[in-house]
C-alpha cells in the first residue's frame, strides 16, 4: 500500500534539471496549508477503519477504545458458526472465475477491435459504450427469469456470468487500447519468422500486455468479490452465498452481533487489500496507458 | 509460401494490411463470445423490460396478466406518490453526493499533488477507502453509528449529544448520516481521477502566470480548472449514473428507511419486483429510469460542451 501511486517521471526530471529560482514555485505552498487539511481528512478516512478493527479485536461487551486484550474469538465465531468459511470459498470461486472469463473474452474481443477493420465494428463499439449506461440493478428481474430458464438459480455460475457481462464492455475497451499500444510491426515480424497469428500473439504481444491484463483482471476480481446484488438475488441456498450476502445477513439480524460483524468485514476486506497492495504499481500504469489511447 | 508472400508485400498501413492467410471471419469469431454474452444478458433483458412495461405481469396474480398499454406509466405518473418521492430522493441523493465528492475530491487531489514529506504514504492512506465495497462501507458505518457502542456514546461521554442516539433511525439525521458514509468511499474516486489529470498540466503555464504576477487563486481558476474540465465532466457524469443506480450501500445501511425516507428509485423498483412480484409495473418504472438517465446524460454533455473548444 505504501508505494507511490501516480509517479510522474517527466516532472521529476524537469524539476531536477531546472535550477531553483528565488521566488516560490507553484508547488511551494506553506506546509501548514498542506498538513492541516490533510490531517483532518486522514482522520475522517482512518477513524472508520480503526473502528472496525476495534470491534473485531476487543472482547464482546467491552467499551474500551483500545483493543486490548486482543481476542480472536469473533473471527473464530464468524468463520465457523456463521459460515464465513463457506462464503469465503464461494467468493473466491466467483472472483477467480469472473477474472478468467472476463479477461479471456475481453482479450479476444479487444484484439479484434484493435487489429481489424470489419463491418460491424462501429456498431459494436457503440453497443459497448451504450452498455455503460445500463444499470445491472434495474435488470434483476429479467436476469432472474433467464437464469431460472437455464436452471442456474442457486448456482454460482449465474453470478459469474452476470458479473462478467457487466465487466466486459469496459474491459474490452481498455484491452483494445493496450493492444493498440503494441506496434503492429512486432507481430508482422513474427509472422515473417514463421509464426502463425496465434503464436505471434502469444510470444510477442501477450508479454507486453501484462500490466494491462493485470489491471483489468484484478479489477474484475475485486468487483466480483465486492458486488452484492446479483449474489443476493440469484443464490438463495445458504451454502451457496458469498461474503457480501453473509455480511448483509449479519447486519439485518434482529440483534446484531457487532463483534462478529466487524470480524466478517475484515475477512471481506483482506483479499482486496492484498490484491491492491500487490498490483498497485501495475494498476496505475495499466490504467493510464489504456485511458490515454482508449 | 505464406511467409514469402508476406515479405514480398510492400509495407502498408496496419489497418489495410489484412494478412492474406487471415480468414475474413476471424474478427467476428473473436468478438463472438463477447457479443453473445452481451446480447443474451444485456440486450435481451433490456428488451424484455420494455416489453413487460406494457404488460400487467405478476406471477402471483396470473389471472390479471395481459396487455396493459400505457397503464403502468399512467399509474406511475398520476397515481403513485411513492414513485415521485423516490425519484425526488434519487435526484437529491445524486446531486448532493456527486457535488460534495467532486468538491472534496478536487481539494484532496490538489493537496496531495504538492510535494511534501510523506506524500506517498499520505496518498495511499487517503485513497484507501476507494477499494472498499458498498456492503463493507455499510458494515463500518453501522458499527460507527450504532446507538449503544457507536461514536455517539463516546461523544456523549464528553458531553456532546445524549446516550442512545441512533442517527440511522431518526428521519432528521438519516440523510446526512448516509451521505457522509457514501462520501467516505466516494471522494477518493474523484481524487484519483483528478490527480491523474493534474499530472499533465504543463508547468510552464504556471511559471508564465507567476511571472505575470497572477495570484495562486487566479492560476487555479484560469489554468488548472480549464485543464481539468473534460475529466471533471466525464467523471461527474459516470459517477452520477453510478450513484443513481447503486443500491448496495443504501440497501444494507438503511434498507431505504426509516419510513421510506432514504428509498431511491432503483430501491423502490427492486422492492416492487422482488417483494411485491409486480414485474410489469417494475419494468415500467425501470423504463422511466432509463429514459431519465439517458436524457439527463445528454443534456449534461451538451450543456458542458464536453470535448469542446477548451484549452
Amino acid at each position: 500500500m505504501i508505494t507511490e501511486i501516480a509517479p510522474a517521471p517527466e516532472r521529476a526530471v524537469s524539476e531536477s534539471a531546472r535550477p531553483r529560482r528565488g521566488h516560490r514555485a507553484w508547488d511551494e505552498v506553506p506546509r501548514r496549508r498542506i498538513y492541516l487539511p490533510l490531517s483532518v481528512y486522514l482522520l475522517f478516512t482512518l477513524v472508520p477503519f480503526y473502528w472496525i478493527l476495534l470491534f473485531a479485536l476487543r472482547p464482546a461487551g467491552s467499551t474500551s477504545l483500545v483493543p486490548w486484550p486482543v481476542t480472536f474469538e469473533h473471527f473464530g465465531k464468524v468463520w465457523t458458526d456463521r459460515g464465513f468459511g463457506t462464503y469465503f470459498a464461494n467468493s473466491v470461486y466467483v472472483g477467480l472465475a469472473t477474472l478468467v472469463l472476463t479477461t479471456v473474452v475481453a482479450l479476444a474481443g479487444g484484439y479484434a477491435l484493435a487489429r481489424f477493420d470489419f463491418r460491424a465494428k462501429r456498431g459494436f463499439m457503440l453497443a459497448l459504450l451504450c452498455s455503460q449506461f445500463v444499470p445491472g440493478a434495474l435488470l434483476l428481474v429479467p436476469l432472474f427469469q433467464i437464469f431460472a430458464k437455464l436452471s442456474m438459480i442457486n448456482s454460482l455460475g449465474s453470478v459469474v456470468i452476470a458479473e462478467t457481462v457487466f465487466q466486459l464492455p469496459l474491459s474490452m475497451i481498455l484491452i483494445s487500447g493496450f493492444i493498440r499500444n503494441v506496434p503492429y510491426s512486432l507481430e508482422e515480424a513474427a509472422w515473417v519468422d514463421g509464426c502463425n497469428r496465434l503464436t505471434a500473439f502469444r510470444i510477442v504481444v501477450l508479454p507486453l500486455l501484462r500490466p494491462g491484463l493485470i489491471a483489468v483482471g484484478s479489477f474484475a476480481f475485486v468487483h466480483a468479490w465486492n458486488h452484492f446484488l446479483f449474489a443476493l438475488m440469484f443464490l438463495s441456498d445458504q451454502g451457496k452465498q458469498t461474503i457480501p450476502v453473509g455480511l448483509n445477513t449479519l447486519m439485518s439480524a434482529d440483534s446484531v452481533d457487532l463483534g462478529a460483524l466487524a470480524a466478517g468485514g475484515i475477512v471481506a476486506a483482506v483479499p482486496v487489500v492484498v490484491v491492491f497492495a500487490f498490483i498497485q504499481k501495475w494498476l496505475i500504469t495499466g490504467f493510464s496507458a489504456g485511458a490515454v489511447k482508449g | 509460401m505464406a511467409q514469402a508472400a508476406a515479405v514480398a508485400e510492400p509495407p502498408a498501413p496496419p489497418r489495410r494490411r489484412r494478412a492474406s492467410a487471415t480468414p475474413r471471419r476471424l474478427p467476428y469469431l473473436l468478438i463472438a463470445p463477447a457479443a453473445l454474452l452481451m446480447l443474451g444478458f444485456i440486450a435481451y433483458p433490456v428488451l424484455s423490460v420494455f416489453y413487460y412495461s406494457l404488460q400487467n405481469y405478476n406471477p402471483t396474480k396470473p389471472w390479471r396478466n395481459g396487455f396493459a398499454g400505457l397503464g403502468n406509466f399512467t399509474q406511475a405518473f398520476s397515481h403513485d406518490p411513492q414513485f415521485w418521492d423516490t425519484l425526488t430522493f434519487s435526484a437529491k441523493w445524486v446531486v448532493v453526493e456527486v457535488g460534495l465528492q467532486l468538491l472534496f475530491g478536487l481539494a484532496l487531489a490538489l493537496i496531495v499533488n504538492q510535494t511534501f514529506v510523506g506524500r506517498a504514504l499520505g496518498r495511499a492512506l487517503v485513497f484507501s477507502p476507494w477499494a472498499v465495497s458498498g456492503v463493507l462501507t455499510s458494515v463500518i458505518w453501522v458499527l460507527l453509528y450504532n446507538s449503544q457502542t457507536g461514536i455517539t456514546r463516546y461523544l456523549a461521554d464528553v458531553g456532546m449529544g445524549s446516550y442512545g442516539t441512533s442517527w440511522l433511525s431518526d428521519t432528521s439525521t438519516v440523510f446526512p448520516a448516509a451521505v457522509v458514509a457514501d462520501l467516505w468511499r466516494g471522494v477518493p474516486f474523484f481524487a484519483i481521477l483528478i490527480l491523474a489529470d493534474l499530472q499533465s498540466v504543463s508547468r510552464d503555464l504556471y511559471e508564465a502566470a507567476e511571472v505575470d504576477g497572477a495570484s495562486r487563486l487566479k492560476q487555479f481558476w484560469h489554468i488548472t480548472l480549464p485543464h481539468l474540465k473534460d475529466a471533471i465532466v466525464l467523471s461527474t457524469l459516470l459517477r452520477a449514473v453510478w450513484e443513481f443506480n447503486n443500491v448496495d450501500l443504501l440497501y444494507t445501511l438503511t434498507g431505504g428507511g426509516p419510513a421510506g425516507e432514504t428509498t431511491t428509485l432503483p430501491l423502490y423498483i427492486a422492492n416492487t419486483s422482488v417483494d411485491a412480484h409486480n414485474f410489469g409495473y417494475a419494468s415500467a418504472l425501470t423504463t422511466v429510469a432509463f429514459v431519465i438517465l439517458l436524457f439527463c446524460s445528454m443534456v449534461y454533455l451538451r450543456l458542458s460542451k464536453f470535448g469542446g473548444e477548451t484549452k
